[in-house]
């Protein structure tokens, strides 16, 4: 290897590795460090004393499983009705061409721009209103008013691609609206619809502030939630513990990515191109 | 259909009912009286809501220009082919993909202003002497929380840019090189032109959500130190949620929505575009 090269490449490779990967090092080494290390150590960087000490009293003495488990419920849940209604309604757009289907695409798109930043406080006096204030499930409709606009623009962009002459074909041999929708067009675009759910998964399982404001019972927060809220009282920080929360509740996300990483790189570009 | 149910009750229902709540002097839990302009006009007397007005922006321009560049220099170098060039592409995004809080409680862990890792690094190297306190002051938290925004952000641009490279013509710049122009060059007057549109996309689009940006400034900072890093969001979580007065939040929450709409503009534009030459 050149020595040029490696100018070009790996030395500023090395620095970005260095950035980009620094706090994913630090929640795994000191979420197995003891707890007089995390303060007095010849090293930080590195671990002299083992312990998994933190992850047993995360998953013993915390809510954190609870908290878990209502994260992947609800983002489960929350995927599963998003990628049905967009599925439907993507195909509605491209496939029926009703009137004002193609202003109906942009407001999808605008809806999806649209940051849950400027919507939490009305949608407060909403809850309140249908008495769904701190009630886990509330979150699923709640996650699916911006995970359904995405979904579908994807979705669209994903089911023009496939010909019309395989529906059409479908329909001469007396095939009706509801069969080709789902046995004949459904299985082609399983590409899109994995994309659409994957990336439904992750920004369910990140979603924060929706969460921290309409949940207020311990038992129904999520994993960011919880731990911001309930993990850290007052000034005192039980970093061995918040890390290793941290690492084990960043694993499902890397997960779906890792194992869907070029249908998520797919579903990245696919949500601003047509 | 269901989707416009859906959309409309808890999308659009939901903006106008903010617009109103934002004309009104309602409290949690009563739905309060009209009051016109009010609570705008007394958000531009407010100090702080004109100190988180002006950080927001500052947020947004400055993070923008970090993603930008550093995005662009690392998708220049991953567009290459070299030894382990999948595996960088795969592990580079893992700050996109990560729960954006958690990721923030290890960058909060490595502000410390007594045990942190980053000082104890720079003071090994004897580039400081005592440790720094990353968010202690005003100056400090804002730009560690800048820093923190580009490295969640800078991923998402790699990729954007990445694949705008890949769509440039290998001819063009070939015939470049053969025409003599430096490496430098041909960057300047050919890659970065045609990335052009593709930087419009990615900096509108960004800078909608960046602007708005709340989990990352809250896990952090709070918007402290003295309202230091207090932006539109976190602001209006304060005034809405923890101060009960709803009307006041909405309005803290809707004003950023003239500069949205402006990138909103630039968005679906590219994205016509787009769809116009494809």
């Amino acid at each position: 290897m050149s020595r040029t090269r490696a100018l070009r490449i790996y030395i500023p490779l090395a620095f970005y590795a260095v950035f980009l990967l620094l706090p994913f090092y630090w929640m795994l080494v000191t979420a197995f460090k003891e707890n007089q290390e995390l303060l007095v150590t010849p090293n930080p960087f590195l671990i002299y004393h083992w312990t998994v000490e933190h992850v047993v009293n995360l998953l013993t003495q915390t809510r954190y499983l609870t908290w878990f488990g209502n994260t992947l419920l609800l983002s489960l849940g929350a995927t599963l009705l998003s990628v049905a209604v967009s599925y439907i309604t993507a195909y509605a757009i491209i496939r029926l061409r009703f009137p004002g289907s193609r202003t109906f695409g942009t407001a999808i798109f605008l809806a999806y721009i649209v940051p849950p930043a400027i919507l939490f406080i009305p949608l407060a006096t909403v809850l309140i209103q249908l008495h769904w204030f701190d009630k886990l499930w509330a979150l699923v409709p709640i996650y699916a008013t911006f995970l359904i606009p995405f979904c579908t623009w994807v979705l669209i962009g994903f089911l023009k691609s496939v010909p019309r002459e395989l529906e059409e074909a479908a329909r001469v041999d007396g095939a009706s609206n509801l069969l080709i929708m789902w046995r004949i067009i459904f299985p082609i675009a399983i590409p899109g619809v994995i994309t659409t759910a994957i990336f439904s998964f992750t920004l369910s399982w990140n979603e924060y502030l929706y969460a921290l404001v309409y949940m207020s019972s311990p038992e129904n927060k999520t994993v960011s939630v919880g731990m911001t809220s309930e993990l850290i009282s007052g000034d005192v920080f039980q970093w061995g513990q918040l890390m290793a929360g941290a690492l084990i509740g960043i694993i499902p996300a890397l997960l779906a990515y890792f194992f869907f990483a070029e249908y998520y790189v797919a579903g990245m570009s696919g949500s601003l191109k047509d | 259909m269901p989707a416009v149910l859906i959309l409309g009750g808890l999308l659009a229902y939901p903006l106008l009912l903010g617009v109103w709540l934002s004309l009104t002097n309602s409290v949690l839990g009563t739905p309060g009286e009209f009051v016109g302009l009010k609570n705008y006009v007394d958000l531009v007397s407010d100090p702080v809501y004109r100190g988180a007005a002006l950080f927001s922006i500052a947020y947004t321009f400055f993070a923008e220009i970090g993603k930008v560049s550093l995005g662009l220099i690392l998708a220049l170098i991953v567009n290459q082919k070299f030894l382990g060039y999948r595996l960088a592409r795969a592990v580079m995004l893992m700050p996109y993909v990560a729960p954006t809080v958690l990721s923030a409680l290890a960058w909060l862990w490595l502000f410390d202003p007594q045990f942190s890792a980053i000082s104890w690094l720079l003071m090994k190297f004897h580039l400081i002497h005592s440790p720094i306190n990353f968010i202690g002051s005003p100056l400090h938290a804002q730009i560690s929380v800048i820093v923190v925004n580009i490295w969640r952000g800078l991923p998402y641009f790699a990729i954007g840019y990445l694949a705008g490279l890949q769509g440039i013509n290998k001819d063009l710049l070939e015939a470049a090189a053969i025409d003599g122009a430096s490496a430098w060059q041909s960057f300047w007057r050919i890659t970065w032109p045609l990335l052009l549109p593709v930087t419009t996309i990615l900096v509108s689009f960004s800078a909608i959500f960046t602007l708005t940006d709340f989990q990352l400034i809250w896990t952090i900072t709070r918007g402290g130190p003295t309202d230091a890093t207090q932006v539109f969001t976190t602001l209006a979580y304060q005034r809405a949620i923890t101060g009960g007065s709803l009307g006041q939040g909405a309005a803290v929450a809707i004003s950023p929505i003239v500069l949205m709409i402006v990138f909103a503009w630039f968005v679906v534009r590219s994205v016509r575009e787009d769809r116009a030459t494809v």
